[in-house]
């Protein structure tokens, strides 16, 4: 499918107080189309009210969202929810209706003729990972957590809105199915394209699935930024402390050997024949790890069979500190 | 009783077959208007407390207040404005299921999930969309226990009503206090016992099947 749907989504100014508190304060930032932009920051910080503005579950106080340059203020909100996927952490599918009812709401909600719906609702099934002929008939409850978030986002999904809104998706399943549900999430919105709004808690979820992050706090936007440069340049102590002292670790999650500097005029037959061998592509995490446990203190980096050159445990300290 | 009378002769039942027909026909009748009548105004009632939930207290305390009015004497109040007719049966009859019926469907609509509620609102539903196809189909349980109490309950009172000519199987009742005679009183209250037991099982049939997502789990 072709990467091209997703919308450009602007939050311009947009404050939003209750009596005697500021939940968002002034926020403003704009996600380009068909990325995955990722809401973090500690409990309180106005995450999730910024979330619901977009779909106006939450009117803001003043400000103005946009998407696709149209603000959403100016929308009838029904209509608007329609064509924008919606995703929370208890999943809110309807017990009453089975996994393809649920699936199927939107695009009954919008009136499509039925064949087209039952068509649309086995290719996301699917697409999810829910093989139709077990799963179509069943109720949510007999449904595991994993497989209930997998309905969820296939039922955002069915209409083909250009912006999926996803409020902690995966707080509530364990961290083997989270990690799989994640990268499952990678792999449907790059086929896709479509633009997420994405709210988690969890700095390691927002850096592994962020093309972009908002840190936030106390209703304010801290820092934008990819989640590289959140790691390797933090704008304040707080963003430093937010994403952790094993910054320069998570980092390396992000960094590959092809990105490193590696020394080409080493030659291969002076360098440790124990050293490990590396390819351009694995993280620099995995690289260090080999190299630790290798005990040559560097490695030798090969492209398919051709010798690139050696990285050494210096360079890698190096990168962590400067982001080169 | 009569004395060597025996408790049931039941020569007198074989012999009153169509009678008793008639008389469950009659009991029926009876029950379900006043249970259809009686859900549709508290049906109405539930919703407005659910839109203002400041109406609780005063709708609550008028239906307990009619709950609490001993039937006997309902009916006779009655007479003087409505006769003997089928409708002071009704009056009293509905007025007695309204505090059950209302409360089982506000404790219903109120008892849906809040994340579903979210989750249905933010995928853009309309509010009356979201009530309808959401909210009450997931209330329908406790809807239907209250239904099942007031249908038990109506079914019990319905032989009161044969004191203003309205009986049902309280005609047998009636008749057999007055004639000193068992057989008659006995069918009279067995018949209504039965029903009772009868309509509850359809009602738990028709539960099922109203909700078959309640088996899956």
């Amino acid at each position: 499918m072709p990467a091209e749907r997703g919308a450009t989504v602007e939050f311009r100014d947009v404050t939003k107080r209750y009596a005697d508190q500021v939940a968002v304060d002034r926020l403003s930032f704009t996600v380009p189309a068909g990325r995955i932009c990722i809401l973090v920051g500690p409990s309180g910080s106005g995450k999730t009210t910024s979330l619901k503005m977009v779909n106006r579950l939450i009117e803001p106080t003043s400000g103005a969202i946009l998407i696709d340059g149209h603000d959403v203020l100016r929308e009838d909100p029904v209509r608007l929810r329609r064509r924008i996927g919606y995703v929370i952490q208890q999943v809110g599918l309807f017990p009453h209706q089975t996994i393809a009812e649920n699936v199927g709401t939107v695009p009954r909600l919008l009136g499509w003729p039925k064949e087209r719906i039952r068509t649309r609702t086995l290719e996301l099934l699917e697409l999810v990972g829910l093989d139709p002929d077990r799963y179509a008939k069943r109720y949510p409850a007999q449904l595991s957590g994993g497989e209930r978030q997998r309905a969820g986002v296939a039922r955002a999904l069915a209409a083909e809105p250009p912006v999926m809104l996803m409020d902690e998706p995966f707080g509530a399943v364990d961290p083997i199915v989270r990690d799989r549900l994640q990268g499952e999430l990678l792999r449907i919105q790059g086929e896709l394209g479509t633009t997420v709004l994405f709210v988690t808690h969890d700095i390691d979820e927002a850096i592994r699935l962020g093309d972009r992050v908002v840190l936030m706090r106390d209703g304010k936007l801290v820092q934008y930024a990819p989640p590289g440069e959140l790691l390797a340049h933090p704008a304040n102590d707080f963003v430093a402390q937010f994403v952790g002292a094993d910054r320069g670790l998570k980092l390396l999650e992000l960094l590959t050997v092809g990105g490193a500097d590696v020394d080409p005029d080493t030659l291969r037959e002076t360098v440790d024949p124990n050293a490990p061998r590396l390819t351009p592509t694995m993280t620099l995490r995995q690289a260090l790890a080999m190299m630790l446990q290798s005990d040559a203190q560097v490695g030798v980096v090969f492209d398919g069979d051709r010798y690139v050159g050696v990285l050494t445990l210096a360079k890698i300290g190096k990168m962590i500190r400067s982001d080169a | 009783m009569t004395e060597g009378e025996p408790l049931v002769r039941w020569d007198w039942v074989t012999g009153h077959l169509d009678e008793i027909g008639q008389r469950l026909v009659e009991h029926v009748e009876l029950t379900v208007i006043a249970v259809g009548v009686g859900f549709v105004i508290a049906f109405g009632l539930a919703l407005l407390i659910i839109r203002r939930p400041q109406l609780e207290a005063p709708v609550t305390f008028v239906t307990g207040t009619l709950y609490t009015i001993p039937s006997l004497a309902l009916f006779v109040l009655l007479i003087p404005y409505t006769g003997l007719s089928i409708l002071t049966a009704e009056i009293g009859l509905v007025s007695y299921t309204l505090l059950i019926l209302i409360r089982n469907i506000v404790r219903g609509i109120r008892g849906v999930p809040a994340d579903v509620r979210e989750a249905a609102t933010g995928m853009g539903y309309a509010p009356r969309e979201r009530l309808w196809r959401v909210e009450v189909p997931l209330a329908l349980a406790a809807i239907i226990a209250g239904v099942r109490v007031a249908t038990i309950s109506t079914i019990g009172l319905v032989t009161v009503t044969a004191l203003i000519g309205q009986g049902g199987f309280g005609y047998f009742i009636l008749i057999g206090i007055q004639r000193f005679f068992s057989t008659e009183l006995l069918v009279g209250a067995v018949c209504s016992v039965a029903l009772a037991i009868v309509a509850d099982g359809l009602l738990v049939l028709l539960q099922r099947r109203l909700t078959p997502w309640a088996r899956a789990a």
